[in-house]
C-alpha cells in the first residue's frame, strides 16, 4: 500500500540501497574493533585491518648468527639462510631499517667508500650505496646523493649484502664479524589471525580479574532491585491509598535525576556508615539509581494486567500478598526480564559509578575502569592489547543483547512511549 | 573474604530479606496488629489495608528517598560550602566557577551536545526507522543498527579509537584521506571541531535507541490515513514529512527529550578519548576533574547539570499526570 505501482521497483531499490549503506556504516567501527584484536601489532600498523584478507608486504629486521663467519682476503664472509628452519619468500632487502627493501632478491646490496670532490674543490670521503645483478660488477655512479663528482678508482668496499629470494644470504664486511649484523627484509605475508592478543592481556594484565570484578558488581546489582522494585510497583499499581499519584510522579520525575548529583553526598555517607568504597557500597548505589526505572517499567506493566484475574483473586479471599506472588509477579515475567536486561547492560558498562564507589586499587577495577585508566595510558599505542580488551568487555553484553533483544525493545518501548 | 564470595552473599541476604521482609510484615499486620477477629473484625480489616500499601512500599521509597532525593539536597548544600567543606560561602562555587574559562568552554560544549547529539539520533533513527519499516530483511538491518547500545561507553571510545587513529595503516579515517592524498590529521585536536567528531560516538550508539521506538511509532499510525493520502496521489516524501512526521511527534518529542537527558550525563567518551583535552570538557567530564579534590566545586558543577534538566523533569512528570486521569 506504500507507493504506486510505477515507483515501487525503483524507490524500492533505492531504500535497499541506503539501509545497506547505513548497516554497513554502523558496522565498520566494530568490524574493525574485532579484526585488530586478532592480529598483532606489526600487522596492525603494516596495514589497516580493512587490507587483512589479502597478503601484506611486512618488514622484518632478521640479525643471523655471527658463529661460522670467515676470512676471505681482506673480507670476512657470513653466509646461511635468513629464514632458518622456516620457510618464506624475499620480496626485498637492505641493510638499513630506513630503506629495508631497497634492494631486489638475486641482486647484491653494497656500501663502498669513496672520495669525491667537492664544489669548493676539496677532497673528501663518503658512503655510496649501490646495488647490482649477482655475479656482475658494481657501477659505481659518477656523482654521490649530494652531487658531487666522485673521483675514479677510489671506491673501496665496506661492506655487501647478497639475498636470494629462498633467504640465502652472504655477508661481506671489511671488519670482523664478532655481533649478529642486522638484515632487513621485506617479505609478503599471507593474512593471519591469532589469539595471542587475548592471551596476552588474560595472563598478564589482571583483565581476567576484571572481568570477575565487573561479573561481581553486575549480578547482585540486577537481582537485588528487581524484588524491592515490584511489590512498591504493585501497590502503585492495584493498592488504594492517598499520596499514590504523588508518588508516581515523584519516581517519574527521579527517573532523569542526574547521577551527578548523587556521588559526592553518598560516597560521604558510605564512609560515615562505614561502607566506604567498596562492593558493598556499589551495589546499594546502584540498587538505589535502577530502582526508578524498575518501579517505573513495571508499574506500567502491572496497571496493563487484567483486573478481572485480580479482582476475581480477592474476591475468592486472596490477600494482596497472595494475589502479588502468586498472579501478578509471574504475568509480570517480560516486564521484569526488561528491566533486568536493562540493568544489566547499564551495570556492567558503568564508568562513573565503578570510579566513585569502588576502591581504586587496581585489585578493584572493573573492565570499564580497568580500560579507561589503565590500559589507555600504559598500552596506549598497543592497538592489538587494547582491541582485545575492548572486545572481552563488550562480549558478554552484546551476548545478552541478541539474545535478549525481544525483552529489551520491548521495555524501551514500556519505559519512553507514553 | 574474596568479592565473589561476598557478591553471593549478598544476593542471597538481599533477596531473603526482601521476601522475608514482605511476608514478615505482612504476618505481622494481619495477625497481630490488626487480627482480623472479635468485635471490631471490619474496623481493622480496613485498617490493614489502609496500612499495606506502605508495607510494600517502604523499602523502595526508603532507598528511593536515600538514594536520590537525599543526595539533590545533599549536593546543593554541600555545594554552598568551601572545598574543606567546613566554611559557608553561600554561591562563592557558583560565582568563581562562572567566571574560569574552563567551565564557560565546558558549559558551551555542553549546550553543543545537547543540541546536536539528540538531533543527530532522532534524525538518523527515524530515517532508518522509515527506510526498514516495509523491507524484508528489516529487522536484521535495525537490530545491527541497535547493537551499539549494548555496548559501553569507554568500548564504543576505543572502538572510535580505531576509526580516528592518526596512522593511515589504523584509522580508517585517514587511510581515506591518504588514498586521496591528504596527510593524516588527528581529528581529536582539530580545534572546535573535534568536539563534533567525539558527538559522532554518541550518536552512533544512541541512533538505535530512536530507531526502535520511532519504529514501533510508525507502525501505530493508523493504514487509512496513509491509505487515504495514497488515494489523494500524495508522494511517498509528502507522505513521510504530511502525514507520518506529525502523526509521531509525540513520540519524537519524548525521543528527543530522553536523549538530551542522556548526553548530560555521559562523562565517559571525552574522558576516555581526549580526558577533557583540546578543549572538548563538557560538565560531566568537568566535574568529574573535581571529583575526589574539590567537592565543593563538585556539586556545583552537578547541581548546574540538575538545574538544565530541571525542566525536562518538570515536563515529564506533567505527562505523567495527565495520563493518569
Amino acid at each position: 500500500m506504500d507507493n504506486m505501482a510505477g515507483q515501487k521497483t525503483s524507490l524500492s531499490i533505492v531504500t535497499n540501497i541506503s539501509v545497506i549503506v547505513l548497516v554497513v556504516l554502523w558496522l565498520i567501527p566494530t568490524v574493525g574493533l574485532l579484526v585488530s584484536s586478532f592480529r598483532t601489532n606489526d600487522q596492525i600498523s603494516a596495514s589497516g585491518w580493512w587490507a587483512s584478507m589479502f597478503s601484506v608486504e611486512e618488514a622484518i629486521r632478521i640479525s643471523p648468527e655471527p658463529a661460522g663467519a670467515s676470512r676471505n682476503g681482506d673480507y670476512h664472509v657470513l653466509s646461511g639462510n635468513l629464514f632458518e628452519g622456516g620457510s618464506g619468500s624475499v620480496s626485498g632487502f637492505g641493510i638499513a631499517a630506513t630503506a629495508p627493501g631497497v634492494a631486489e632478491p638475486g641482486q647484491v646490496y653494497a656500501r663502498y667508500t669513496v672520495d669525491v670532490t667537492e664544489p669548493d674543490g676539496k677532497v673528501d670521503d663518503t658512503r655510496i650505496e649501490v646495488a647490482y645483478d649477482a655475479g656482475t660488477e658494481a657501477v659505481i655512479p659518477t656523482q654521490d646523493d649530494d652531487g658531487n663528482a666522485v673521483v675514479p678508482g677510489t671506491a673501496v668496499l665496506e661492506r655487501s649484502l647478497e639475498v636470494t629470494e629462498n633467504g640465502d644470504f652472504t655477508y661481506v664486511s671489511d671488519k670482523e664479524i664478532k655481533r649478529a649484523p642486522s638484515v632487513y627484509i621485506t617479505t609478503m605475508q599471507p593474512p593471519s589471525f591469532s589469539l595471542k592478543n587475548y592471551q596476552t592481556i588474560m595472563a598478564s594484565d589482571n583483565m581476567d580479574r576484571a572481568f570477575i570484578n565487573t561479573l561481581t558488581v553486575t549480578i547482585p546489582a540486577t537481582i537485588i532491585p528487581i524484588l524491592i522494585a515490584a511489590f512498591a510497583a504493585y501497590a502503585l499499581a492495584w493498592m488504594d491509598f492517598a499520596g499514590r499519584g504523588f508518588l508516581i510522579a515523584m519516581v517519574v520525575g527521579l527517573l532523569v535525576v542526574p547521577l551527578q548529583l548523587a556521588l559526592v553526598p553518598l560516597l560521604q555517607l558510605h564512609n560515615k556508615i562505614g561502607i566506604g568504597q567498596s562492593f558493598l557500597g556499589i551495589w546499594l548505589a546502584h540498587t538505589g539509581f535502577g530502582l526508578p526505572l524498575a518501579i517505573y517499567l513495571l508499574r506500567n506493566y502491572m496497571v496493563g494486567l487484567p483486573r478481572d484475574i485480580i479482582e476475581s483473586a480477592k474476591v475468592d479471599g486472596a490477600t494482596d500478598f497472595q494475589v502479588f506472588t502468586k498472579i501478578v509477579l509471574p504475568l509480570s515475567f517480560p516486564a521484569l526480564a526488561s528491566f533486568a536486561i536493562f540493568q544489566f547492560l547499564w551495570t556492567w558498562n558503568d564508568l562513573l559509578i565503578a570510579k566513585v564507589f569502588l576502591p581504586s586499587n587496581s585489585e578493584s577495577w572493573v573492565m570499564t575502569v580497568k580500560i579507561a585508566d589503565d590500559l589507555l595510558g600504559s598500552r596506549g599505542g598497543d592497538w592489538g592489547i587494547l582491541a582485545a580488551a575492548a572486545f572481552i568487555s563488550i562480549a558478554v553484553p552484546l551476548f545478552v543483547f541478541f539474545a535478549m533483544q525481544k525483552y529489551l525493545v520491548r521495555g524501551l518501548l514500556a519505559g519512553s512511549v507514553k | 573474604m574474596s568479592p565473589v564470595l561476598q557478591g553471593f552473599i549478598t544476593i542471597i541476604v538481599g533477596v531473603g530479606g526482601c521476601v522475608a521482609y514482605f511476608y514478615a510484615s505482612n504476618l505481622i499486620l494481619d495477625k497481630v496488629i490488626f487480627p482480623a477477629r472479635h468485635d471490631d473484625h471490619g474496623r481493622n480489616i480496613n485498617r490493614a489495608t489502609m496500612v499495606r500499601p506502605w508495607l510494600f512500599l517502604f523499602p523502595a521509597v526508603f532507598a528511593l528517598g536515600l538514594y536520590l532525593v537525599y543526595p539533590v539536597v545533599g549536593s546543593f548544600v554541600r555545594s554552598l560550602y568551601n572545598r574543606a567543606g567546613d566554611e559557608f560561602i553561600g554561591f562563592g562555587n557558583y560565582s568563581q566557577m562562572f567566571s574560569e574559562e574552563g567551565f564557560r568552554t565546558a558549559l558551551l560544549n555542553n549546550i553543543l551536545w545537547a543540541l546536536v547529539v539528540p538531533a543527530g539520533a532522532t534524525f538518523l533513527g527515524l530515517l532508518v526507522a522509515q527506510l526498514t519499516d516495509k523491507l524484508r530483511w528489516g529487522n536484521f538491518a535495525k537490530s545491527l543498527i541497535f547493537m551499539p547500545m549494548a555496548i559501553s561507553f569507554v568500548g564504543a571510545s576505543l572502538i572510535w579509537k580505531f576509526v580516528y587513529a592518526n596512522d593511515p595503516d589504523i584509522g580508517i579515517i585517514n587511510a581515506l584521506r591518504d588514498t586521496m592524498g591528504m596527510g593524516p590529521v588527528d581529528p581529536m585536536q582539530i580545534p572546535f571541531w573535534n568536539n563534533f567528531f567525539l558527538m559522532v560516538i554518541l550518536i552512533w550508539i544512541q541512533t538505535g535507541f530512536a530507531m526502535v521506538i520511532l519504529s514501533a511509532a510508525l507502525r501505530g499510525i493508523p493504514e487509512e490515513t496513509i491509505e487515504a493520502a495514497i488515494i489523494d496521489g500524495a508522494n511517498p516524501f509528502q507522505i513521510f514529512f504530511k502525514i507520518k512526521v506529525p502523526q509521531i511527534m509525540g513520540t519524537i518529542v519524548v525521543v528527543w527529550t530522553t536523549i538530551t537527558i542522556l548526553v548530560l550525563k555521559v562523562f565517559d567518551i571525552v574522558y576516555a578519548m581526549t580526558g577533557g583535552n583540546f578543549d572538548t570538557e563538557i560538565l560531566p567530564s568537568y566535574m568529574m576533574d573535581y571529583m575526589f579534590r574539590d567537592d565543593g566545586r563538585a556539586t556545583a558543577v552537578a547541581f548546574v547539570i540538575m538545574i538544565i534538566v530541571l525542566p525536562v523533569m518538570v515536563w515529564n512528570i506533567r505527562q505523567a499526570r495527565k495520563e493518569m486521569r
